[in-house]
């Protein structure tokens, strides 16, 4: 059986449409990802799914449990962090974890076997204020209190949100340690280069799904050849690529411009153009798309 | 239970690390007392008396040179009419006025005479101060009359006074002070912590948690309802050991009273909570939505009874008001349950609504 | 006028015992894009507070548009423009008159403000928005008018702290598209950001670790330098080396 089952979810405020028609299942230890941008939905279904918010229309059931009909039971088993790193800015460290140990019936000795990876890295502060803690501490401070009392699911909304990158490498990590546990993840963020780390993962934009598969079907799945266009001048390189008229889509991309082109240009077509412009060291390759590649493609 | 427990030695823990705030909390109510306190002169000393005397013979002479002899008074006018007297104590410079009747030495061979004690009761300690002192004067002079003349003469002294005939005690503050504390505490401080917790969000995640949404209500409460009994003892303490404000009424029934009354602060802060998402505006609810009718009506500031009745009608719906005047009524005229029973039933009464209007408000869900 | 729009020497910011910054020292050309990275609790937002002419250096000097920061703060902040994630623009305003507003704070001639209003909307397609809430505008939206209203005045330099965070990858790449072109306008762009690929499109990068700037240079030269194949390698062997944890 699936651990959670959403089905048909419809949300809105006022005029917007937060959830449009969402459904998906994460199965048993599972580590799912829901990527898309801010506004996307995101948290709004992390809230339906956590039993604080209800939705509009539709249905959604977590280990069995009915989101509205039996809530209490779904808070029993549930770890949930929100992504503003909900902790009290005033109790150390410490004081931050018992609390949450108590609220959820349990002690930080009984499950510190859970947390004790992640704990052990801020441990040596636990007696400083929580307020005090850098983006990075805080975040695994969150997360060990979302782990205390042992959930079996673990709803993780947007973690990683302004979070420097190293902290964030950390960060999912400790996630991949923790699907070890057999505790089912949905995790959600913005940064696409996050969803390669996920079992599954759901692209959304604009209250809806655009794509569920692996991380690695989305790519496969990419409809068209890719190249990655390089060439000396690179400042000046986007507008003349978009000046060929055999050109679907162009966005830069790191070092790079990543290009599709229609069926009437070719890669050589291409360089010939840009060499004509003026530009030289022109190297167009055929690349594998990202997750972001595919993002861009699913949400024009 | 233990989630409880848990859950409220947290709350005190924020509240203690708040030092300023539990500062304001703890030191406000009694400078309020004191600074109240002090305002009430309770000694004597060269009072100002003015005299009216229609009667102008030897009896009154010698009466009038008794109260000069006193330390405490000097007799600053004499009076021509009675109408005058009311201008003197507008002035502000005399606090007591005497009146003879108007054939005071002949009454007196009679064997009765009377004297009318006149005093200004906007200050109702200082004008009972003055006059017992007054009557303490007239009495010994009385005594050695009466040693002196085999006939029986007797001064019949009236006393009356002007403003306030009541006389409503000058310790009434004490009870105001203590409506206005509670709920600044109660109502103010916990709608202020609940809506904090929306704010930064932790509120999401114990809503999230198996804690149960009533074990959050209560623990939310129980840490200020602590302080607030804190205060009420401490003020009464005060109020009793360095005032001298006398308790008359029952320990039992001020205890009950109160306790009805924090309910009712407790469960509008509550309420409070639930309607707004900012501590901002938890702060402007309960300040000006709150406080400031309290402060107006509690008859702290401006004497109910000189209201016009539309604001009396608005007043009746502060609870403040009924606490205030029930605390009056047991702690300075010591009247006994049958005397504050409509208080204590409104009181009740708006205790049962409040806490169900605020349960069925507070949300187990956000938003 | 001088070519170094940002010059620093030594900049030092210390809080008690906490040195939040350790004497920095580097410089930004006239319409260069400079990329400003660290880790969380590096030091950038101190230092970025006491370039805008907001927080006072404990030591050290900097100058900015060719004033001083510590002296000159008022002068500074008339020639910068700033925006954040966080706060950005009035969003119980509409948009005119969200750039009245700021146009006027500026001190710019209420024609000027018209004038430019107009070439502005029409410039990011916006017209059709002149009269909506901001707070109705989709994100993506919100972050291109805030950057647009920060240079609305024609700052010499614009501080951007982290302006793309959680906007989607396609309005990203718009962004930066106006990015370019407020550089090519000749507006100095100071940038941090926790996207990596956005570290490439920066004329030069700085990376602070524990207050320090531990390397700066153009993404090219980096990666060289640190036999990286990407920008995020760069950086998280550079920050991996930080000790210091809290902010």
């Amino acid at each position: 059986m699936s651990t959670v089952i959403v089905d048909q979810l419809y949300k809105s405020y006022g005029k917007v449409q937060a959830l449009n028609g969402v459904n998906f299942t994460v199965d048993e230890g599972e580590l799912y990802g829901i990527i898309g941008p801010d506004g996307a939905g995101k948290s709004t279904l992390f809230r339906v799914l956590t039993t604080l918010m209800l939705a509009d229309k539709g249905d959604a059931r977590v280990m069995g449990y009915d989101v509205v009909k039996d809530y209490r039971k779904i808070r029993d088993i549930i770890g949930y962090m929100s992504g503003k790193f909900s902790l009290y800015q005033d109790l150390t460290v410490e004081e931050n974890l018992r609390f949450f140990a108590t609220v959820f019936n349990t002690t930080i000795e009984e499950n510190y076997h859970l947390i004790a990876d992640i704990y052990k890295q801020i441990e040596p502060f636990k007696h400083r204020k929580a307020g005090k803690l850098s983006g990075g501490m805080k975040q695994k401070l969150a997360l060990s209190c979302a782990l205390i009392h042992k959930p079996k699911v673990l709803f993780l909304d947007e973690p990683t949100t302004g979070v420097d990158p190293v902290s964030r490498k950390e960060f999912w990590g400790m996630l991949l340690k923790l699907k070890r546990q057999d505790i089912t993840i949905l995790v959600s963020t913005p940064y696409m280069d996050e969803a390669s780390l996920c079992d599954r993962i759901a692209l959304v934009q604009a209250g809806e799904f655009l794509q569920v598969d692996t991380p690695r079907s989305v790519v496969s799945r990419y409809p068209a050849t890719l190249l990655a266009v390089r060439s000396g001048k690179m400042h000046r390189l986007l507008g003349d690529l978009r000046d060929y008229p055999h050109v679907n889509t162009s966005f830069s991309f790191g070092t790079a411009f990543h290009v599709t082109l229609r069926e009437a240009g070719s890669p050589d077509d291409l360089k010939a153009y840009l060499m004509q412009k003026g530009h030289s060291d022109v190297a167009i390759q055929a690349i594998l798309p990202s997750v972001e590649d595919c993002f861009m493609l699913l949400s024009k | 239970m233990k989630q409880f427990l848990s859950f409220v030695r947290k709350e005190f823990r924020q509240i203690f690390r708040d030092r300023r705030t539990l500062l304001i909390l703890l030191i406000m109510p009694l400078m309020l007392v004191l600074l109240l306190g002090y305002a009430i002169k309770t000694e004597l000393n060269d009072a100002r008396v003015a005299v009216f005397d229609p009667s102008k013979d030897t009896e009154t002479r010698r009466v009038i040179e008794r109260l000069q002899a006193s330390e405490y008074f000097t007799v600053v006018r004499e009076l021509v009419s009675p109408a005058e007297i009311n201008k003197a104590f507008r002035d502000g410079s005399i606090g007591l006025v005497v009146v003879f009747s108007e054939n005071f030495a002949s009454d007196m061979s009679c064997g009765e005479a009377s004297i009318q004690l006149i005093a200004d009761g906007t200050d109702p300690n200082q004008a009972s101060l003055l006059t017992s002192y007054a009557q303490g004067v007239l009495s010994s002079y009385q005594a050695e009359l009466l040693e002196q003349s085999r006939v029986p003469t007797r001064i019949n002294v009236v006393t009356r006074m002007l403003y306030n005939p009541q006389g409503e005690s000058a310790y009434n503050f004490v009870p105001g002070v203590m409506g206005v504390v509670l709920m600044l505490i109660c109502a103010m401080m916990t709608s202020v912590s609940i809506v904090r917790e929306k704010e930064t969000g932790t509120m999401e995640i114990l809503l999230a948690s198996p804690m149960r949404p009533i074990h959050i209500i209560l623990s939310k409460m129980t840490p200020y309802f602590t302080l607030s009994v804190t205060n009420v003892v401490t003020i009464l303490l005060l109020a009793v050991f360095v005032m001298g404000v006398p308790i008359r009424g029952s320990l039992l029934w001020l205890a009950v009273v109160s306790a009805v009354f924090i309910v009712v602060a407790l469960s509008l802060g509550l309420l409070i909570s639930t309607l707004v998402d900012s501590q901002m505006a938890a702060l402007l609810a309960s300040g000006v939505g709150l406080m400031m009718p309290t402060l107006v009506f509690s008859g702290l500031i401006f004497p109910l009874e000189s209201m016009p009745a539309a604001l009396r009608w608005i007043a009746d719906l502060i609870p403040a008001r009924w606490y205030i005047s029930a605390m009056r009524k047991i702690m300075i005229q010591g009247v006994d349950a049958s005397c504050f029973a409509v208080e204590l039933c409104v009181l009740l009464a708006m205790a049962a609504v409040l806490v169900a209007v605020a349960w069925k408000k507070f949300k187990i869900r956000l938003g | 006028m001088e070519e170094n729009v940002i010059y620093t020497r030594e900049l030092t910011k210390r809080f008690g015992t906490f040195t939040a910054v350790d004497r920095i020292t580097f410089s930004v050309r006239r319409g260069e894009i400079f990329g400003f990275l660290g880790a969380n609790g590096a030091g950038k937002t101190t230092a970025m507070r006491m370039l805008c002419g907001l927080s006072v250096p404990t030591a050290g000097e900097g100058r900015v548009a060719g004033f001083d920061i510590a002296t000159e703060a008022e002068e500074v902040k008339k020639r910068i423009g700033y925006m954040s994630q966080r706060f950005s623009l009035y969003e119980d305003l509409k948009v005119w008159e969200n750039l009245r507003l700021f146009g006027g704070i500026y001190g710019m001639k209420d024609k000027e403000i018209a004038r430019k209003t107009d070439e502005m909307l029409t410039d990011l397609g916006f017209e059709s928005v002149r009269d909506t809430f901001v707070r109705a505008l989709p994100l993506g939206w919100k972050q291109k008018l805030a950057f647009s209203v920060s240079i609305f005045h024609e700052p010499r330099v614009v501080f951007l702290d982290e302006p793309t965070g959680g906007v989607d990858p396609v309005t990203r790449r718009q962004f930066w598209e106006l990015i370019y072109r407020a550089a090519d306008r000749g507006i100095t762009v100071f940038v941090t950001t926790h996207y990596m690929d956005e570290a490439e499109y920066c004329d030069r990068v700085s990376i602070m670790v524990d207050g320090r700037i531990e390397a700066l240079d153009t993404p090219e030269r980096l990666r060289a330098c640190f036999q990286a194949a990407t920008m995020d390698d760069v950086f998280q062997q550079l920050a991996r080396k930080a000790v210091r944890k809290s902010d």
